[in-house]
């Protein structure tokens, strides 16, 4: 039995904008894999909830009119994995989301809950912001879309107008990220199953023709700063650049001048240096392989 | 004041509904409405999977779910599993032919997934099949006898032959 | 045929696989009232002051009750069987709600509540005000003078100094030319796990109190309740369901003396405590950190010319299991490699940590990292291969301990070694692994362990039991001697069945559940004692049973005692193997007899004054990432002579569970805390790294069946024994592929990349800059 004070479930979108702008101290829950474990452990104990799980509405993959892939917030992760048009133009987000902690959580996890947590180590937010994600909200105002890099403002807070009645309703993938584009996510744990990210590091790249040289670079990662974060001064190495092993070398200890992890008892910052260039490495190394680019 | 709700459900085979305190978790109702003790209580924070039932054929930690999103889902735990003149099903009987029990606390979360996992008719790998009971901790076991069960049973429903 | 030895399936089997067993919290009582602890939030202070009127107000609270309401009585939580030796007691050092807080989370107080919310509403609602202490968390400082202080009757901390002085060391190591292997080695904190967490419930019954709980040592618990709320043992009824799991943590007290004095607050009312897992972490017990320092001197053969060892085992802030558990890791160095001048030392120090007990291996697992890492090292220094090392200097056959009278009857370690080394081809895999280069590494190691069966001579061994025959030719059996999971009761109907002489193993109905008001007396499962202790009383109450079989056997077929012997269900006349009459026939007939009517039992107790050796192996190979700082177990193998099996299948699986947990314990698992306060960091099974499915290669468990001269049964100890050797042989293999040696466990990610800094193995140019 949780400590709850009051629960709104909402039934649809507009409903559920409605109850936030009545409710505006209620903590909205999706899947409630982060909410109901702080409720559990007393952090949010004694608050409202305003469910959203149950609007089928914001489930679902589809390829909009922009093209754009649109992912409704509330897809699990698992839906995610198994959706085709992920599977054919974005697999590695697929694969990033099926590293999220276990079967059953990636059952109930939502991509809209692991981003609007504002957490450093979603799974999913280094791949999206690698592929330059919009994120959708929806208020009284109406839709509202801005770019997944705006919407992480500090740890554990994201750009939702509560006062507007903001929920978030969508992850949309531009056409010109995924477009011919191919990646790769290594996630570090300390162990294979059942964990949280000590890095995240999620790179995708668009190779020239002839697939000698990387036209477009994207690395980003998680944990590496308090917010998930990009790693432009490498992407700029990696630009316009020929494929070459000490392409790898520079590009990965290029990620040294972006990424600011800190010390803490999950890892020090040293060793989260460390594995951060090393596993730049081996997702650029990876990624180059996927898009059909050979390393000499 | 305390809030409630009807939940409306199907609870292994049978339509069910009961007047649901809106904290409860679906451990809890199934627990404590329904009797079904076999969801067990690890950590009820998602972590150890003792809780795990199939809700419309997906396998969720029932402690960090909601009981009134149980409104017009399909559940089934393990009391579900056994026929009616307490027949084992395949999964259950492997389970105790390769010695898949010890202490059986985290024995029904397991079972559950593995329902899952062979509902798929899929050949998996062992390493594909560890990494879909994942979401099961066992200190007993060391996993070994449990991954066994779950692919003699897989091979078995897929008529091949055994390949251990 | 033989019922023992066969790989019966279980006998709890269909039950566990239908969900129908049932826990404690399965029998819960509707009405329990929810009892939740308030812990401290500090690792060292005095209470002053509770302010209770915030939770006294929330509906549904019943009542609040803190350290300064509990009777002035401090109890021992260890579960050993009761000494008539007061020097020999536990230490009883805690009381039911404490105003001296010697850990983060210590008990100080309750809240009673008729709901699980108001319970915890009403926790988070008390003020606290503490007199901050200083305290210490590691077990050296805590010797120095001047460290805070946890006990007043322990100066220094130290619960317990003991030494082991076998020749003359310090002339001994004068000898020239011997070769100095010196090391350190660290073991860390971890927790049992057992997926169940413990819990219990109380209530009063005709003015008595019975306990409900999931718990190893239902017997031992009956008298630590009564000790610890002052009343006569007899008031004190304990209840032991199924348990999900217990490892060594529920082989103490606790909560059930907390539980069983909120029910008497409370005018006999049911009352439940349920463990949540954070609380299980830190508020029951964990095993151990055990510090070491070896030194070593070898002869240029590779011989032990001297050895020195000294143990500083981490308590924490109660006493618990205490120093029985260093004592028996001091213990196993000198058997394991006896070499002829030898000084021991081990003490045992109160920490402001959550209080070790016991947990699966007792010292073993600690012992065996240090000691087996240390003669790697020591292998290396001589330039000997780590098995022929091991070859030429573990025990030998023939070996008697003088203190438990222990033999060792067979060459075990030589034969585990040897069947090891075949199975995953360690001769070949040495050669190949030599001189490796590259960042992805592979290595191979061994590590053996010590091991001996139950607790004689230190404490009291005894088993009783008893035996019914039913009116269908079955028989029933109980003893205190519990099931938590390994299997026992499968093995004592397979035991039972094979000394009455019944058809199957399924004749014999054991009584899973213990209730002191009803079994026979047992100490419950622990020390790896059940199937070698109950063995003994099982071949003697069934001997008895017997007796009464055919002595009533005698009345009816006429036929002399001594003439008739029972098999496969039946009485048998001897001479021909003639068929008298069934046992259900013999039963009915007794029960029914108009002039003669017996219901046959048979009820005795057995004392244990043996022991006996359990030795065994692991081999583990790995592939260490250097740069990424990981490695990977490839396989691992365990050979075990735990005498005859009683039933193989049941003791793989157990085998497998040991080394599961030894995989955690080398390389993953580890409760922290912070060095500023004394929080605990981890306590939850996300941070705290236990093993998943996805952490494990196969697990490859064999044995050798060296029949034990000592058992009725012929077997010895297996339950413990698989939890030992894992951690170092992976340490071994880490350093064989790398050629870094690790002397602390577990060798996690945060380790390895300080360990390849340090080797030079990993280099990174921007980290001096970054300073």
């Amino acid at each position: 039995m949780y400590d709850m004070k009051a629960l709104y479930e909402a039934q649809s979108v507009e409903h559920a904008v409605a109850l936030r702008l009545e409710h505006p101290e209620a903590q909205i829950i999706a899947g409630g894999s982060d909410v109901l474990v702080q409720m559990r452990e007393g952090r949010r104990a004694g608050k409202e909830l305003i469910s959203i799980y149950m609007i089928d509405e914001m489930r679902g993959i589809t390829i909009d009119e922009d093209e754009n892939i649109r992912i409704g917030s509330l897809t699990s992760f698992s839906h995610i994995t198994r959706d085709p048009i992920i599977q054919k133009y974005i697999n590695v987000l697929g694969e990033a989301v099926d590293q999220v902690g276990s079967p059953q959580i990636r059952n109930i996890g939502t991509i809209g809950g692991n981003t609007c947590n504002g957490v450093t180590s979603a799974d999913s937010a280094s791949t999206l912001h690698a592929w330059e994600a919009i994120v959708e909200l929806t208020g009284k105002k109406g839709v509202r879309r801005i770019p997944i890099k705006d919407f992480y403002i500090k740890a554990g807070t994201v750009d939702i107008r509560v006062e507007d009645g903001e929920i978030q309703t969508a992850i949309l993938i531009p056409k010109v990220s995924y477009e011919s584009t191919y990646g790769h996510y290594i996630k570090y744990g300390m162990r294979n199953a059942m964990e949280i990210a000590s890095l995240g590091c999620s790179v995708n790249v668009r190779l020239s023709e002839d697939k000698r040289t990387i036209e477009r670079c994207r690395v980003a990662y998680g944990v590496a700063g308090p917010v998930p974060m990009r790693a432009p001064s490498a992407e700029s190495v990696a630009n316009g650049s020929t494929i070459s092993e000490s392409l790898l070398e520079d590009f990965s200890l290029a990620v040294l001048n972006d990424i600011n992890p800190r010390n803490s008892w999950r890892a020090s910052r040293d060793f989260r240096l460390h594995i951060a260039v090393e596993m730049a490495k081996r997702c650029l190394e990876e990624s180059i392989k996927r898009a059909g680019g050979v390393i000499e | 004041m305390n809030q409630y709700k009807v939940v409306h459900c199907n609870i292994n085979g049978k339509d069910v509904e009961k007047v649901v305190d809106v904290r409860a978790s679906l451990t809890d109702m199934l627990r404590n409405e329904y009797h079904l003790t076999s969801v067990k209580k690890g950590c009820e924070v998602g972590e150890c999977g003792a809780c795990n039932v199939l809700i419309d054929g997906e396998a969720f930690n029932s402690c960090i779910y909601l009981a009134v999103w149980a409104e017009g889902k399909h559940i089934l735990t393990l009391e579900g599993l056994a026929g009616p003149n307490g027949e084992l099903s395949d999964i259950q009987q492997a389970f105790i032919d390769e010695t898949a029990i010890q202490c059986g606390f985290c024995t029904p979360g397991f079972i559950m997934t593995a329902v899952e996992i062979l509902n798929a008719n899929t050949l998996y790998t062992d390493e594909e099949l560890r990494k879909l009971l994942s979401g099961h901790l066992c200190r007993c076991t060391g996993y070994e006898n449990i991954l066994r069960a779950v692919k003699k049973t897989m091979y078995q429903r897929l008529g091949k032959p055994i390949d251990f | 045929m033989n019922k023992v030895g066969q790989s019966e399936v279980r006998v709890d089997g269909y039950d566990k696989a239908t969900g129908r067993t049932k826990y404690y919290e399965d029998r819960m009582p509707a009405d329990a009232l929810y009892v939740r602890i308030k812990h401290a939030e500090k690792a060292h202070a005095i209470v002053k002051s509770i302010d209770t009127a915030a939770a006294l107000a929330i509906p549904g609270v019943v009542k609040v009750l803190t350290c300064f309401d509990v009777p002035d009585i401090t109890f021992p939580t260890a579960g050993h069987p009761w000494s008539m030796d007061p020097g020999h007691q536990d230490v009883a050092d805690r009381k039911l709600l404490n105003t001296h807080v010697r850990y983060w989370g210590d008990d100080i107080a309750v809240v009673i509540a008729d709901n699980e919310v108001a319970a915890m509403q009403g926790v988070r609602a008390l003020t606290v005000e503490y007199e901050e202490l200083p305290f210490v968390l590691d077990v050296q400082k805590a010797m120095e003078d001047g460290a805070p202080q946890l006990h007043e009757r322990f100066p220094n901390n130290i619960l317990k100094h003991t030494s082991n002085r076998f020749g003359d060391y310090q002339s001994a190591i004068k000898e020239e030319g011997l070769i100095k292997v010196e090391g350190w080695y660290e073991t860390p904190t971890v927790q049992h796990c057992h997926i169940e967490n413990h819990g219990c419930y109380a209530y009063e019954e005709n003015g008595r109190i019975v306990v409900v709980s999931s718990t190893q040592i239902p017997h031992i618990i009956r008298r630590v309740v009564g000790q610890a709320l002052g009343r006569p043992w007899g008031d004190i009824r304990v209840i032991k369901p199924y348990i999900g799991g217990g490892f060594g943590n529920k082989q103490d007290a606790l909560y059930e003396p907390l539980c069983a004095w909120c029910t008497t607050q409370m005018g006999g009312r049911c009352v439940r405590i349920d463990c949540s897992r954070e609380e299980t972490f830190v508020s029951n017990r964990v095993r151990h950190a055990i510090r070491f320092h070896i030194v070593t001197w070898l002869k240029k053969d590779g011989t032990i010319a001297a050895r020195k060892v000294e143990c500083f085992s981490n308590q924490g802030a109660y006493a618990s299991h205490g120093h029985s558990i260093v004592a028996k890791a001091m213990g196993s160095f000198h058997q394991h490699y006896p070499c002829p001048n030898m000084e021991e030392d081990s003490y045992t120090v109160f920490t402001n940590k959550p209080a070790a007990g016991a947990m699966r291996g007792y010292g073993m697992p600690q012992a065996s990292f240090a000691d087996e890492s240390n003669i790697d090292e020591c292998a290396h220094a001589v330039g000997m291969d780590p098995m022929k090392f091991r070859r030429l200097n573990i025990m030998p056959k023939g070996y008697k301990d003088n203190f438990s009278g222990n033999v060792n009857y067979y060459d075990t370690y030589r034969e585990c070694m040897k069947k090891g080394a075949e199975i995953i081809d360690y001769e070949r895999k040495i050669k190949e692994y030599q001189h490796q280069s590259g960042p992805v590494r592979r290595g191979i190691g061994l590590a053996t362990f010590w091991y001996n069966t139950a607790v004689y001579p230190i404490s009291l061994e005894t088993s009783s039991n008893r035996m019914l025959l039913n009116l269908d030719g079955t028989v029933t059996m109980q003893c205190g001697e519990t099931e938590i999971g390994q299997g026992a009761d499968t093995a004592y109907a397979q035991m039972a069945a094979q000394a009455v002489g019944l058809k199957s193993y399924k004749d014999v109905h054991v009584v899973s559940c213990q209730d002191t008001d009803i079994t026979p007396a047992g100490l419950g499962a622990y020390a790896s004692r059940q199937t070698y202790v109950a063995g003994f009383s099982i071949k003697q109450t069934a001997g008895l049973l017997k007796e009464k079989i055919l002595k009533y056997a005698c009345e009816v077929t006429r036929q002399a005692v001594a003439n008739m012997d029972i098999t496969d269900g039946n009485i048998i006349r001897k001479g021909d193997g003639q068929v008298l009459m069934s046992l259900k026939e013999l039963a009915m007939t007794a029960q029914y007899n108009p002039v003669h009517s017996e219901h046959i039992t048979a009820e005795s107790t057995y004392t244990i004054r043996n022991n006996a050796y359990s030795f065994g192996c692991t081999f583990a190979e790995v592939e260490v990432d250097i740069e990424m700082c990981k490695t990977k177990l490839l396989r691992i193998v365990n050979v075990h002579d735990c005498g005859n099996l009683i039933n193989p299948a049941l003791a793989e699986a157990q085998v497998h569970g040991g080394m599961s947990m030894a995989i955690g314990y080398g390389l993953s698992e580890q409760l922290i805390f912070d060095e500023k306060t004394g929080r605990p960091l981890n306590n939850n099974l996300l941070d705290y790294k236990l093993s998943t499915f996805m952490d494990h290669p196969n697990l490859e468990a064999y044995f050798i069946e060296n029949p034990e001269p000592t058992s009725p049964f012929g077997t010895k100890a297996l339950g413990e024994p698989p939890a030992c050797s894992g951690a170092p042989a992976i340490r071994n293999a880490i350093l064989n592929a790398t050629g870094v040696a690790i002397n602390q466990n577990p060798i996690n990610p945060h380790v390895l990349f300080a360990q390849f800094s340090k080797a030079g193995l990993i280099n990174d140019p921007w980290q001096e800059k970054e300073g």
